[in-house]
């Protein structure tokens, strides 16, 4: 099925699959957005592009972009793996993702709200009662609380992929505390270091203003004016530390953890050698679960013990809020199509990934049917843990999924194998395909869709390996900066 | 505005690294004055360096310099061994990286692996001076560092406090020790000799010491160059101008009204050594002077905690 190479070094091997790929049609021409960058790799000298993969390993190195691995030696920090070829978006396939997005946040915001209020939308039957209270992230605690502007999830970081027919669909939400944006900030910072002639002659929009609209997105949170910005952190052994010490030093406000913070009086203050400081806005980087050891887990030595209180007293306001993680299950998934009609009377503009639910008979048998062709995935988790993926599974592999399946079907979907789209990597000299996804980074700052931005831009994550579908950085996954053309 | 965290870590930051750098200073100079003294001396000397360090003595009165060195750099069951000392000091400083520089963060890291990975059996075998040499060139590294890549803002002063609170405090107890085992004479006589030159090179106070006395070492004068003397980094007088500076400016930028308990000590201590007269100490008898001068310290230590780093919350509005 793949088409044989006509390509010039640096191109040698590359082949184009049954996958789109992001650089070449099937008969390998390259595609508009990329048709500059195609003559400049051409047409570079033999060594040059390996110059340049060395000029940004150390601009890598020396701005000390790493990432934190667990169970090795204490405190080791890597070099978060990159590619040196960006990914290119056209203005086009921009605008449509922008728009698609924008109308999925301000229905998921407004599903969100309507879930710890009335539930009407439970009460049309719209989405199935039983799956959103058996939901793991459902916070009971948060029913009747009006948060600030009614703004659930001020950041999220939507996964989405590229379909073999080119049409970009949602794969994940990912509402609760997305990461990563501070490498599709340093990809850009070391990418305009290596090719800036390409750089300003493609013409790229700008992401260098995530930073100030972070910011404000949360004081529009704030309940008071002039507010004082707190970003909380799990502290220095977190894996996204890094990111969270980046993004305070960006926006200028307090990297702090929750033993620098304490509750009195349903006010939330931090202890500083001034004197207690009143916090009026949180960005959270700690899960729930961990938050408030008097609300939520009670063993949680990284959160603010009575910082609930202070929430529902609406004294401090909190981003993202508490138990947005139901609308990123990936059981109610399925029904976002749904909601965005349910709520906003449109179709969705990016489609959904083919869903199965394992809670239901007759999709259920059909995954357990097909195991070895889907992909079987556990509804709350996330990073690429508890998956099968069918078609590279054994056979061992497939009846552990078959009794856990059968155990807790609630807590199973199933969704087709999908080819990534591909695109250009610099992999040991060579340029070849590799699958990658785009997390765009969203900005809600209120309840309506025009409250909504989204930078330009967004982390492009490849799966390094060859062939590989996995794309998460904890399982061998790196990233490419990513241009939006003007 | 700073969170009284970073605080608390910049100022122990420091603290460690300060005491890391007496350690290795003090055992360096006691294994090449070992050189010169009698196996009863030395063994005599192991146990006051053990002293002023404030580590136990061995209970089977075993002084081998072997042993001493490794109880002192390596056991990690020693509080204040070189090892702890540098590895509290990173900890710290791995809490703090947003608020001292990179370099900062690189140069203690490095020493922290040196020491790390250092073996007792391979220093020993090599030249332990080399090591302990090694040791301290890192940390007045680090500190060169410090002074030329930080910004001089409250997080500066709360290290500056921390480095010089310690090392006044030790300088302190180093001379107590000291005063209590010899008496004063008017010159050092030949046998004690060593001694003398040896509590000096403790304190890198050898040469400075000539450079004002000369030679002339008189256990007097020794005592007012290392207790009064305004311009020598190493002496008490110097350190404790250095904290009442560092708290002064601390008050000053962090505008706390609890800043005034921390500096009426740290005040009333610099008086103390800067219009005293050595004379005047020895008459009244220099083990009470030092014995005040530490409980002091510690209650200016007590004090920059209360003041900005563990305040109680009632008060916070109560004044």
């Amino acid at each position: 099925m793949s088409s044989s190479s006509v390509l010039q070094p640096p191109f040698n091997d590359y082949r184009v699959d049954i996958a789109f790929d992001e650089m070449f049609t099937p008969g390998l021409s390259a595609r508009e957005p990329y048709a500059e960058l195609y003559h400049r790799l051409l047409e570079m000298k033999e060594g040059e592009l390996t110059e340049r993969q060395l000029k940004a390993d150390l601009s890598f190195l020396h701005q000390g972009i790493t990432f934190t691995v667990y169970g090795e030696d204490e405190g080791t920090e890597r070099i978060f793996p990159y590619d040196l070829l960006p990914r290119i978006i056209s203005a086009n396939e921009w605008d449509i993702l922008e728009r698609g997005l924008k109308q999925r946040i301000a229905a998921l915001n407004l599903f969100i709200r309507d879930i710890y209020h009335d539930g009407q939308v439970l009460n049309d039957n719209v989405v199935p009662r039983d799956l959103v209270y058996s939901c793991k992230h459902f916070r009971q605690k948060m029913r009747g609380i009006n948060v600030p502007r009614d703004v659930y999830v001020s950041v999220t970081g939507t996964d989405l992929i590229r379909m073999p027919d080119g049409s970009f669909a949602v794969l994940e939400d990912n509402l609760r505390v997305p990461s990563g944006v501070s490498y599709m900030l340093a990809n850009r910072s070391v990418m305009k270091q290596v090719f800036p002639r390409l750089f300003s002659a493609v013409g790229v929009r700008s992401i260098d203003h995530y930073g100030q609209t972070l910011l404000t997105t949360l004081r529009a949170l704030s309940p008071r004016p002039e507010p004082v910005i707190v970003l909380l952190t799990p502290g220095v052994f977190n894996s996204a530390y890094y990111e969270h010490a980046f993004l305070a030093r960006q926006m200028g406000i307090t990297l702090v953890e929750g033993r620098d913070l304490l509750v009195h009086g349903q006010v939330l203050y931090m202890r500083t050698t001034a004197g207690m400081q009143r916090v009026d806005v949180i960005y959270r980087r700690i899960d729930d679960d961990f938050i408030d050891p008097l609300a939520f887990r009670p063993d949680s030595t990284l959160g603010v013990p009575g910082l609930l209180n202070v929430y529902r007293a609406g004294n401090v306001a909190l981003a993202n809020s508490l138990g947005t993680g139901i609308a990123d299950d990936k059981a109610i998934y399925a029904f976002v199509p749904a909601i965005i009609r349910y709520y906003l009377g449109e179709d969705a503009i990016l489609q959904n990934v083919e869903t199965y639910l394992c809670s239901n008979d007759h999709e259920r048998d059909h995954v357990l049917e097909n195991l070895d062709r889907l992909v079987v995935k556990a509804v709350g988790e996330s990073g690429g843990y508890g998956m099968l993926i069918g078609p590279q599974s054994s056979a061992v592999e497939r009846a552990v999924f078959r009794e856990r399946i059968l155990s807790n079907p609630r807590n199973y979907i199933a969704q087709p194998t999908i080819a990534l789209s591909t695109a250009p990597c610099y992999i040991d000299g060579e340029v070849d395909p590799r699958h990658v996804d785009l997390r765009p980074y969203i900005l809600c700052s209120g309840p309506h869709v025009d409250d909504i931005t989204i930078v330009p831009g967004g982390l492009t994550r490849v799966a390094l390996k060859r062939g590989s579908l996995v794309v998460n950085s904890s399982q061998g996954g790196g990233s490419k900066d990513t241009w939006v053309l003007q | 505005m700073m969170l009284s965290r970073v605080a608390d870590s910049l100022y122990w930051l420091s603290r460690y690294l300060e005491r890391a750098e007496h350690v290795a200073r003090l055992i360096d100079v006691q294994i090449h004055l070992m050189l010169d003294l009698s196996p009863e001396s030395s063994t005599q000397r192991w146990g006051r360096l053990l002293q002023s360090l404030h580590v136990p003595l061995p209970l089977d009165g075993q002084f081998d310099a072997y042993r001493m060195t490794d109880l002192l750099t390596f056991d990690t069951r020693n509080s204040n061994s070189i090892v702890n000392c540098v590895s509290s000091a990173r900890m710290n400083a791995r809490q703090l990286r947003e608020h001292i520089s990179s370099e900062m963060w690189e140069q203690v890291n490095w020493l922290y692996f040196h020491i790390k990975d250092a073996r007792i059996d391979a220093v020993w075998e090599a030249q332990p001076h080399e090591f302990f040499v090694s040791v301290k060139n890192g940390i007045h590294l680090f500190q060169g560092i410090t002074d030329s890549t930080m910004n001089y803002n409250e997080s500066y002063q709360f290290i500056q406090v921390g480095r010089f609170l310690e090392r006044a405090a030790s300088v302190a107890q180093l001379l107590d020790v000291h005063y209590a085992a010899f008496r004063r004479h008017t010159s050092a006589f030949e046998g004690e000799f060593v001694e003398w030159i040896g509590l000096l090179k403790s304190c890198t106070a050898f040469e400075a010491y000539c450079k004002v006395f000369m030679a002339d070492l008189q256990p007097d004068r020794i005592a007012d160059f290392l207790l009064l003397n305004r311009e020598f980094p190493h002496s008490i007088a110097f350190s404790l101008n250095r904290v009442q500076g560092a708290l002064l400016s601390i008050a000053e930028e962090s505008k706390s009204r609890r800043a005034r308990t921390p500096n009426r000590l740290a005040g009333r201590l610099t008086a103390m050594v800067d219009y005293g007269l050595v004379d005047e100490v020895f008459e009244s008898g220099l083990h009470g002077f030092l014995a005040d001068l530490m409980r002091q310290c510690e209650l200016i230590h007590d004090a920059i905690y209360r003041a900005y780093v563990v305040y109680p919350f009632d008060n916070e509005f109560a004044d």
